[in-house]
């Protein structure tokens, strides 16, 4: 087999990443998404604008501030430490917080646009029919909705299983813990292993074509340029 | 109609909206009309009644409101209920059906929260229950209910919705223009429904509308908005005969007789017909006698004279005049006859109303050109 034990090791660790970063993200980002697709409030643009930070920054300006803060005498190093759980630098938590925040727009953006295509008025139909609005979101908005929770999970899931910058800021190189995949390529690169380099980048161009192929084939209508036209405000998903 | 014929529907609303666009709009409504039967609200677009049917429907949150239908109050100075929490009915223009349910789905979207509502109790015991099976036949939706919404056309869509409404037994139904994205066709195709559904259902309905056909057709109560004000409400027959309105009426200017078939006539096709006043001759419209029909006279299609004439006018009817205005047109004034105990309105020339100089309680033959079965 071409691929050695310690590449099964990052695959495995950056799959369990991916979903665990996936799954918090459409947790938090579907409030998030909601309230910039409903709100008229002057904080919208503001907010809107925070979510996208990661998607220009360089990944080594946000993992640089990442570590920074969570470090022993940073802010989030203080509240972890206060929690009795040390410091989340170097550690597979600590990539997940980092992870979470990277893909924030992966996830936001995608669902604000399905939320703003299902509208005002299936919600306004439900809610004259007797569904609390928590009920219609779930019973109403979520279904309608769907498309555009899939492609923030599939887009969370790819984006995190593609990062690197970030990643090496504050995850270092431990194999097990922090060394996901790109991190052990480049370990390969480093110690002039190209074979395993090879066998692994393969893996990374079969995946990342899956995960395309699967937004294209989700999508009614074609995405255009994929990564771009996600982020080109109204897309309409239907 | 002889549950609680003493119930009114009490609506109070002011808001003002400044966008701080071009178009600045207020709302200042205050509204007492019957808690039964068919109250359409009319106006042009624009003129605010589908923000009046929100704050109504308390879609529309506003902090000075009021809203009761008699003794149930929605919305007062103390007290807001919220959208899901009342017992209404609301139709939209567009049918507003989710899309992700089948026809049948959609309906047990309603049938389910209904019930919950009533194990919670918040359900006031009601006179007519409205049934599941009558509400399909009633709207003929039977056979659409394993299809997608997707797939109907407009009207079938636009009746599936109304059925919904139907089944969380509201107390009142709310419909904003729902005709008003149908062409024709589909409009004759559900006015028929429309007219069961207040003859049927014991419950009132609030009808926003911008057809005066529709108004002529359904109502019995007229309320006519501008600019987001109340300019004149009443009885349907009452505001429409009604000369000192300055409407916009203009061509469409006429009244509405209810009236019932009396007689049929084979050889010529046709049916005689009785309002409260005298006899209209109408083409024999397939009714059965004693059925009740509505019939529009049209102001301009009346015309008056000193005797009654041999001429192919097949209804000339003895009238008394009431008033004689002018309308907003330079050449012509508007004339209002009484018949028995109707109204009637003629748009006749100036130079026809000194000619045969017109003054209350002049007598006149009213010469009625044409009319509009509303069947």
């Amino acid at each position: 087999m071409w691929l050695s034990p310690s590449d099964w090791q990052a695959i495995v660790l950056t799959c369990k990443l991916a979903s665990v970063v996936t799954i918090i993200l459409l947790i938090i980002g579907t409030p998030i998404a909601w309230w910039l697709a409903k709100t008229t409030s002057i904080f919208k643009a503001p907010v809107s604008a925070v979510v996208a930070l990661p998607l220009v920054l360089p990944p080594t300006v946000l993992g640089f501030y990442l570590l920074v803060a969570m470090g022993p005498t940073g802010v989030l190093g203080g509240i972890t430490q206060a929690l009795n759980l040390g410091t989340l630098a170097f550690t597979f938590w600590g990539l997940v917080f980092a992870s979470v925040l990277y893909s924030l727009p992966f996830a936001v953006q995608p669902i604000q646009n399905a939320i703003e295509a299902v509208g005002d008025k299936p919600v306004e139909a439900a809610l004259s029919l007797g569904a609390s609005p928590f009920d219609a979101f779930f019973s109403v908005v979520l279904p309608l909705a769907k498309p555009g929770f899939i492609t923030a999970a599939v887009l969370c899931f790819a984006h995190t299983v593609g990062e690197f910058g970030v990643i090496l800021m504050i995850g270092g190189n431990i194999p097990g813990e922090t060394r996901v995949v790109s991190v052990q390529i480049y370990e390969h690169v480093e110690s002039l292993d190209y074979t395993h380099a090879h066998a692994l980048s393969a893996v990374m161009i079969g995946f990342s074509f899956c995960v395309l192929l699967l937004l294209y084939l989700l999508k009614p209508k074609p995405l255009g340029f994929a990564s771009s036209s996600i982020f080109s405000g109204k897309r309409r998903l239907k | 109609m002889n549950s609680q014929p003493q119930e009114r529907i009490n609506a109070e609303f002011c808001l003002s909206y400044q966008p701080g666009k071009a178009k600045a709009f207020s709302l200042d409504v205050a509204l007492n009309i019957p808690a039964q039967g068919v109250t359409a609200i009319f106006g042009a677009s624009g003129c605010g009644k589908t923000s009046l049917l929100r704050c109504m429907t308390g879609l529309e949150k506003t902090n000075s409101g009021k809203f009761s239908i008699g003794k149930l109050v929605w919305q007062d100075e103390s007290h807001f209920s919220p959208v899901h929490t009342r017992q209404q009915g609301v139709v939209f223009q567009e049918a507003s059906l989710f899309d992700h349910l089948t026809v049948r789905g959609n309906l047990q979207y309603a049938l389910k929260r209904v019930s919950s509502k009533n194990r919670r109790g918040v359900l006031t015991e009601q006179a007519t229950f409205i049934d599941y099976q009558h509400v399909l036949d009633l709207l003929g939706i039977a056979r659409l209910l394993d299809q997608y919404p997707a797939s109907l056309s407009g009207g079938e869509k636009q009746r599936v919705a109304i059925a919904r409404a139907l089944l969380t037994q509201p107390r009142i139904l709310f419909m904003d223009e729902p005709l008003a994205a149908l062409d024709y066709k589909r409009k004759q195709e559900i006015l028929p429904y429309l007219e069961k559904l207040s003859r049927v259902f014991h419950i009132p309905i609030i009808y926003i509308t911008h057809s005066l056909e529709e108004v002529a057709r359904l109502a019995d109560y007229l309320v006519l908005m501008d600019e987001g004000r109340v300019v004149a409400s009443g009885e349907l027959q009452d505001i429409l005969s009604r000369v000192d309105l300055p409407l916009s009426f203009e061509n469409d200017l006429g009244v509405v007789l209810k009236a019932k078939v009396v007689e049929k006539d084979s050889k010529w096709h046709l049916m005689l017909t009785e309002f409260e006043g005298d006899e209209l001759w109408l083409k024999d419209n397939h009714l059965d006698i004693g059925e009740p029909l509505r019939v529009r006279v049209l102001a301009k299609d009346v015309s008056l004279s000193l005797a009654p004439q041999d001429s192919s006018i097949l209804n000339s009817l003895p009238a008394e005049v009431i008033e004689v205005v002018n309308d907003v047109d330079d050449a012509m004034s508007l004339v209002r006859l009484k018949i028995g105990e109707s109204i009637l309105i003629s748009r006749v020339t100036r130079r026809s109303v000194d000619h045969l100089a017109l003054t209350p309680t002049f007598k006149v033959w009213a010469q009625i050109k044409s009319v509009a079965i509303l069947p």
